[in-house]
């Protein structure tokens, strides 16, 4: 009978608040599939199937009483090891949070918990979502469900694997940089990244506040719609947070005709991107031509100059953020002589390389004769980015790109070469810089057979629009798997 | 931890502009950084207690403690009193933005403190001393508060040699402003003055308890000395200072130090020193060198605050009357001089409508400072007495219906009575005033019996006026007017 069972979270959740089928059943073949594939993926840093069955109960039991349980109802999901939840640990897959229970619930949570959804663990990623592989995980890497051998991308690797691996059909991550869409487009899921200020930030541990988001993955459009509906809108406790209400993804998603939608090509893209993705993107411009979109060509030279300014600011404000774990209210404690002693020795002891190197970076960005050159110049360039999407965005009411240059390298193939690593960014990180949403649609395979995603952009609470352009490559994908 | 505004203001004039005054031939240059705790409920950007004295570490919560994701939120009554006190400072409000202040400490749980640096929230107001001297106020911007640490284990009660610490983050988060005065205090007098007239402003408005003792107003100070007419010398920073007293002799030890080196052929260094209140020194707390490099950068967990003109008026308009003007009003209802103790007095008390009061109903205002600076002290707490019945009271006396010595008994009754009828007291107790025949005949009576005082007072020794008019008073047993007596016995000396 499990094959009869819904797959994806829009389907759950009204099978679910039918009485059709059980919040519990929908878990029992989740928590299977973690059982039976989770040791070779590495997904999570801690399942939570205790307390997922006991949700999925209370669900089943409002539903039995003839209460709603809300629009996620018995639908499980993963969040992504630096969001907060009450009394169970956070990790952020660092050492230096060893241990840490955190006394209270991120927004996300209270919000996914409210709308009935059922939380069943807490994913892996590169420590502090520092990293594009999760391979800079104190836990061990997470594999890509599609090939063992290769990265799942990241820093969100573990909640796009978990949705890859069905796992569940819902997780969260966040995205500073592109760690939503990039482990999206590797493990071959759709993954959103929202405006800066749509979902709040409360409870997501700090690694750059100013990019900083968090959004879903989902097996379709539609169910990535679904959950930002339940966690976006303002929350009192994010002062970054847009206050004015947006309107439903899934009511923008009715309305599927994109005929007249101006979807941008961009002419001065960085070079670097495998044929083979380069190859895809062809296709999804001619899709949606086929749909009825206007393909306009725009430069933003902005994708040639963002890495440099995102790796002076995000690692400045990560070198902020960070120093609170100082080894004196909670997580890790190295004894030493002093007090100064004891924060070098406790933060020697808890932090991984990549995570000093930002440090570091951002330290010295910021530095008291540097600050100009470095981080007051990359402020700079932040605002001339905004200026050229604002440009672009005058010509095309979307733009299209890849999402990542290739398809899933393997594991440690750019262990050693953190500039590899970050060039794997290149086509996601000037969105961040802009505060604009993005997203990641599956979009065919690639080499070795390996998902391809493509990157859908647009301005500020553009995302009603980025949702049609990418359904539509959504449906013309799974016609041609069809 | 102050803000340090070595980038932010040039201050190397040639001239000081007012002279102050010259020690050796140096001339003393102040500047004042003063921290004052807000008066809110809550803290600065959590909905935890702002409580003072209460077990340690019971108002804390996630953005206190600086928990991971958690995020400040602004509290806009803490941005109206550092509006009411930039108003109240004659400052300009300004689009105003926060900064994080980056550096380790066991207290400060963030690992940054924020505050604002280069856009403060108040900017170029002023503050004038009762006697008329103006400072500049630079700045007046809003900062949270650290953790309090008290460490245990060595032998001067800091950090270093002790071997253990505990930390109380009630404190943690706790609203600041910071007023940062311009280098225009030239002794230790005015800068006592400046605190105390800062203080009463700070309380005027209800911003602050601002109690230096308890720690919600603490002060920094900035001392240099100079030759007049050279640029500013070296300056250092002075923490550590508990009182307005401390904080006097604080600057008058460092100038005297300062200038002793000059004298010596040292030179003095920048840096931040430690008061001493046990020997009264000043000691090398860090140098410039070792001084931290804050890395500060806008705080992108906050967004600009830019109060509306609306909210800024309607703060403006909601502000009591000033020190300052009462002092003025009283100075002119009165003819005494608004810096005189007397006035300064009544304002400290608050009974300007008592001395208007009394101005009002035709009464001597003067004997009405009297009264508040003599008998409300002695009464010790703040007497509850309505105006308008100390009025009457000192108007019968004005009108020689009562004596001083009888005003000074009925007063007692109203200050325990809390009020009442002045002429009924006056009656009950049988208070009348001597005729002037009954009065002569009790003053020759007293000459008469003081015949030693009688001939010293003719001899021109003022003492023995004292002993004449005392003797008076017990023979009438306080009915005799003693500004009366006084009067006659000058008049029969001839």
């Amino acid at each position: 009978m499990a094959d009869a069972l819904p797959t994806t979270a829009v389907d759950i959740a009204d099978a679910v608040r039918a009485g059709r089928v059980t919040a519990v059943d929908v878990v029992e073949r989740h928590l299977a599939a973690i059982a039976s594939r989770e040791a070779d993926i590495h997904a999570f840093n801690l399942v939570l199937a205790d307390e997922a069955r006991a949700a999925a109960a209370a669900v089943d039991a409002a539903v039995a009483a003839g209460r709603d349980p809300g629009p996620l109802a018995g639908v499980p999901i993963a969040l992504k090891d630096n969001m907060c939840t009450r009394g169970i640990a956070t990790t952020c897959s660092s050492k230096i949070l060893d241990g840490w229970r955190p006394p209270y619930d991120a927004t996300v949570v209270t919000k996914l918990a409210a709308a009935g959804a059922v939380l069943v663990g807490k994913t892996n990623l590169d420590e502090f979502a520092m990293g594009s592989s999760t391979e800079n995980s104190a836990f061990g890497v997470t594999r890509n469900p599609h090939a063992l051998d290769r990265v799942a991308g990241g820093s969100s690797g573990g909640s796009a694997a978990s949705v890859a691996a069905e796992f569940a059909p819902l997780a969260l991550g966040s995205d500073t940089g592109g760690s939503i869409r990039q482990p999206a487009a590797l493990c071959g899921v759709v993954g959103v990244k929202p405006t800066y200020g749509y979902v709040s930030r409360y409870g997501l541990v700090a690694f750059a506040s100013s990019l900083d988001q968090i959004g879903p993955f989902s097996t379709t459009v539609d169910d990535a719609a679904l959950v930002l509906d339940v966690i976006g809108g303002h929350d009192p406790q994010d002062s970054t947070s847009i206050p004015q209400p947006h309107p439903s993804l899934r009511e923008a998603l009715r309305d599927q005709d994109i005929s007249g939608l101006r979807v941008g090509r961009i002419t001065d893209l960085p070079e670097g991107c495998d044929p083979d993705v380069l190859e895809r993107l062809e296709v999804a411009f001619d899709t949606l031509r086929a749909a009825g979109a206007r393909i306009v060509d725009v430069k933003v030279p902005a994708f040639g100059y963002a890495l440099t300014a995102y790796y002076l600011i995000a690692p400045a404000e990560a070198s902020s953020n960070l120093a609170r774990f100082d080894g004196v209210r909670y997580g890790l404690r190295v004894n030493a002589a002093d007090t100064n002693a004891m924060y070098g020795a406790t933060r020697a002891a808890g932090f991984g390389d990549e995570v000093k190197r930002r440090i570091m970076l951002g330290t010295y960005a910021l530095s008291a004769g540097y600050y100009d050159a470095y981080y007051g110049r990359a402020l700079k360039v932040r605002r001339l980015i905004a200026d050229d999407f604002d440009r672009a965005y005058q010509s095309a009411d979307v733009l299209v790109t890849p999402t990542s240059p290739t398809v899933a390298f393997p594991i440690g193939a750019k262990g050693d070469n953190p500039l590899a690593m970050y060039l794997c960014d290149v086509y996601t990180i000037p969105t961040n810089l802009a505060g604009h949403p993005g997203m990641s649609v599956p979009f065919g395979t690639g080499a070795d057979g390996l998902p391809v995603g493509i990157q859908v952009l647009a301005g500020t609470l553009g995302e009603p629009a980025m949702f049609r352009a990418a359904a539509a490559l959504e449906a013309a994908s799974k016609r041609s798997m069809a | 931890m102050t803000t340090t505004t070595d980038d932010l203001s040039v201050v190397d004039p040639l001239d000081s502009g007012r002279r102050g005054e010259v020690i050796n031939g140096y001339e003393l240059i102040v500047g004042l950084e003063v921290h004052v705790e807000l008066a809110t409920a809550t803290k600065l950007f959590s909905a935890s207690a702002n409580r003072f004295g209460d077990e340690p570490n019971t108002h804390i919560d996630p953005v206190t403690l600086g928990l991971p994701g958690a995020l400040p939120v602004l509290n806009r009554h803490a941005v109206e009193l550092a509006m009411r006190i930039g108003l109240a400072l004659n400052c300009t409000i300004k689009p105003s933005t926060f900064h994080r202040k980056n550096y380790f400490y066991p207290d400060m749980p963030k690992a940054y403190q924020i505050s604002q640096y280069d856009q403060p929230l108040n900017v170029d107001g002023h503050l004038d001393l009762p006697n008329g001297i103006r400072i500049g106020i630079e700045r007046a911007h809003l900062e949270e508060d650290t953790g309090k640490s008290t460490h245990f284990g060595g032998a001067s009660g800091r950090i270093h040699g002790s071997t253990h610490s505990l930390i109380d983050f009630n404190r943690a988060g706790v609203p600041l402003v910071e007023i940062v005065s311009r280098p225009d205090i030239r002794s230790a007098e005015e800068a006592r003055q400046y605190v105390t007239e800062l203080r009463a402003i700070l309380v005027a408005v209800g911003a602050s308890d601002a109690k230096m003792e308890e720690g919600s107003m603490r002060c920094d100070a900035n001392v240099s000395v100079h030759k007049p007419g050279t640029p500013f010398g070296t300056r250092c920073e002075i923490k550590n200072v508990n009182s307005v007293r401390s904080l006097g002799r604080a600057i008058e030890y460092e100038a005297r130090r300062q200038i002793d080196m000059i004298e010596a052929g040292e030179t003095v260094r920048q840096e931040t020193r430690h008061w001493d209140e046990g020997d009264g020194r000043t000691h090398t707390l860090r140098t410039k060198e070792d001084a931290d490099d804050y890395r500060y950068f806008l705080e992108p967990d906050l967004v600009p605050l830019a109060p509306s003109a609306e909210w800024v008026e309607a703060v403006r308009e909601a502000l009591p009357m000033l020190p300052g003007a009462r002092r003025a009003r009283l100075a002119e209802a009165t003819g005494v001089a608004p810096d005189s103790e007397a006035i300064m007095v009544v304002v400290e008390r608050g009974q300007d409508d008592y001395v208007l009061a009394v101005g009002h109903v035709g009464g001597d205002v003067a004997r009405a400072l009297v009264h508040v600076k003599e008998a409300y002290a002695d009464a010790g707490a703040q007497p509850e007495v309505p105006a308008a019945d100390l009025a009457v009271l000192t108007k019968l006396e004005t009108d020689g219906k009562l004596t001083a010595t009888q005003a000074k008994a009925v007063l007692a009754d109203l200050v325990v009575g809390g009020g009442g009828d002045a002429v009924a007291i006056a009656k009950s107790k049988g208070f009348e005033a001597m005729d002037t025949g009954a009065l002569e005949s009790l003053v020759d009576q007293v000459i008469a019996e003081n015949a030693d005082a009688w001939a010293k007072f003719c001899a021109g020794e003022g003492k023995a006026m004292g002993a004449l008019v005392g003797a008076a008073m017990k023979a009438s047993q306080g009915k005799a007017d003693g500004k009366q007596v006084t009067a006659l016995l000058n008049t029969k000396r001839g």
